[in-house]
């Protein structure tokens, strides 16, 4: 039968999460790296044994682990994200000019095919790339490049990049975001990107419209279909079936389309998920109420998940890593939240249950579907 | 032999219980960047956690103190307390007290 193993990154150190097929009972592994933040945790694809995680503080800095096992055991890789050549600047909150300077690692994003490749979405925004394994770091330095980066400028949580897709079939095409600059792809394997922002519009920079600046917090694709990507922008759910090309609203009936995450059901192109946050100064559910929103037309019509989720005095946050969804027959769909629960769904967000309730604030929350 | 005692983190980190003990080629004018690179020699791990992987700076929410002095604003050059050169004192690598 096959199994689950939910990855959960916290504010205070990483858990490991494991189910069989029925997704009912668990056991709990963790904390791993105790009192570090651990901003991501993710398994390769091409070997699910093999897994990464970013850990870090503001005291200490940045390091990378690695399990060769399934999160039993790990070990310290490479920790060295140097930029590639002149960093320039970047705009800071205020607009005034600053040199890029690496904070954190934010996102990793092992091969498809490869284990010993990952990418590496950091703070200041840059991309990464290891081929050894975690054990050296190289920038791949075309993104930044991009003729607007002296123009991007920090969102809340930093001039972060979050978002790193792989086109399924074609390794030249990556699909990258970051806060707040917005979406960018390259076609040539990251020597050369495009800034993909045509149709999203942004009340909080000076040209709603502009090439670049858009606080983009999240973009999800489904393999089967690659060109068609859904996004959450800071306000608006956005959809694009040009890869990017162009986007168009989304968001429908939602009762407030700001928010964080958004995840592709694992067998139903068309099925998507939000957690609708109540406003750009209110990081909290509507209402108190924690509904995820389920659309299965492929945008504008959302339909509540409550079954399970709190339905009053609920007021915490779902950041843009803490959704995720399995692959089992019946797709799972898993959400954690501030407030250091993760629910489960294994019906596919009919109904959901709490895996964990008492973790630190959530950071991520990654799945793996095991043979 | 220096004695450098390290803060929680960084002993889960390189595996030590208690203080570390480091041995200087030149003992009596050692300073915290040479107890510093000794350190970082016996526990790669801890490169890049004290100070600054690519400019050597001390990292902002790190502090030395010893001998009830804060060292962290002296030049990283400046020979340590010899309280501290000749082991009576330990070398204190501190977690700045911001936040939990």
């Amino acid at each position: 039968m096959s199994r689950v193993r939910v990855l959960v990154g916290t504010r205070k150190g990483a858990f490991v999460l494991t189910s069989d097929g029925k997704r009912e009972e668990w056991k709990v592994s963790g904390p791993h790296f105790a009192g570090w933040e651990i901003y991501h945790v993710a398994g390769s694809p091409a070997d699910p044994e093999r897994l990464y995680a970013s850990q870090s503080t503001a005291w200490f800095g940045q390091l990378i682990q690695r399990s060769d096992d399934g999160g039993t055991t790990w070990e310290p890789v490479g920790k060295d994200f140097t930029y590639e050549g002149e960093t320039g600047t970047h705009q800071f909150y205020d607009g005034t000019a600053v040199p890029w300077e690496f904070t954190r690692v934010w996102h990793l994003e092992p091969s498809l095919t490869d284990p010993d490749t990952v990418y590496a979405g950091i703070e200041d925004a840059g991309l990464f790339r290891t081929v050894d394994g975690g054990q050296t770091w190289q920038e791949l330095p075309g993104l930044r490049a991009h003729g607007t980066g002296p123009q991007w400028q920090p969102g809340a949580g930093g001039l972060c990049l979050h978002t790193i897709i792989q086109h399924p079939t074609n390794q030249d095409r990556l699909t990258i975001a970051i806060s707040a600059a917005g979406a960018f792809r390259t076609d040539d394997g990251a020597q050369t990107w495009q800034a993909i922002n045509r149709g999203l519009k942004s009340d909080g920079i000076p040209d709603p419209d502009a090439e670049v600046g858009h606080c983009v917090h999240r973009i999800a694709m489904h393999p089967s279909r690659p060109d068609v990507l859904f996004m959450q922008k800071h306000w608006d759910v956005m959809r694009s079936d040009d890869a990017g090309d162009n986007w168009y609203e989304i968001s429908g009936d939602l009762p407030t389309d700001f928010g964080f995450p958004i995840a592709v059901h694992a067998h139903q192109p068309d099925t998507v998920y939000v957690v609708p946050i109540t406003s750009d100064s209110l990081h909290y559910p509507p209402e108190g109420k924690l509904r995820v929103y389920r659309s299965r037309v492929g945008g504008n019509e959302w339909e509540p998940l409550t079954n399970g989720l709190p339905q009053e005095n609920c007021y915490v946050n779902v950041l843009r890593d803490a959704m995720a969804v399995d692959s089992l027959d019946e797709c799972g769909v898993y959400v954690g939240t501030t407030g250091g629960q993760v629910y489960a769904s294994s019906d596919a967000g009919d109904s959901w249950a709490p895996i964990v309730s008492n973790l630190p604030s959530v950071l991520s929350v990654e799945v793996q579907t095991l043979p | 032999m220096i004695r450098v005692k390290l803060p929680t983190h960084l002993r889960n980190l390189a595996h030590v219980d208690g203080e570390v003990e480091l041995d200087l080629d030149h003992l009596g004018e050692a300073s915290v960047s040479m107890v510093l690179d000794a350190l970082e020699d016996r526990y790669p791990v801890l490169r890049g956690t004290i100070r600054d992987l690519n400019t050597g700076k001390r990292r902002a929410f790190v502090r030395y103190f010893a001998c009830e002095r804060d060292l962290s604003h002296d030049p990283p050059d400046t020979p340590l307390p010899k309280e501290v050169l000749i082991g009576d004192e330990p070398l204190l690598i501190v977690g700045a007290m911001a936040g939990g």
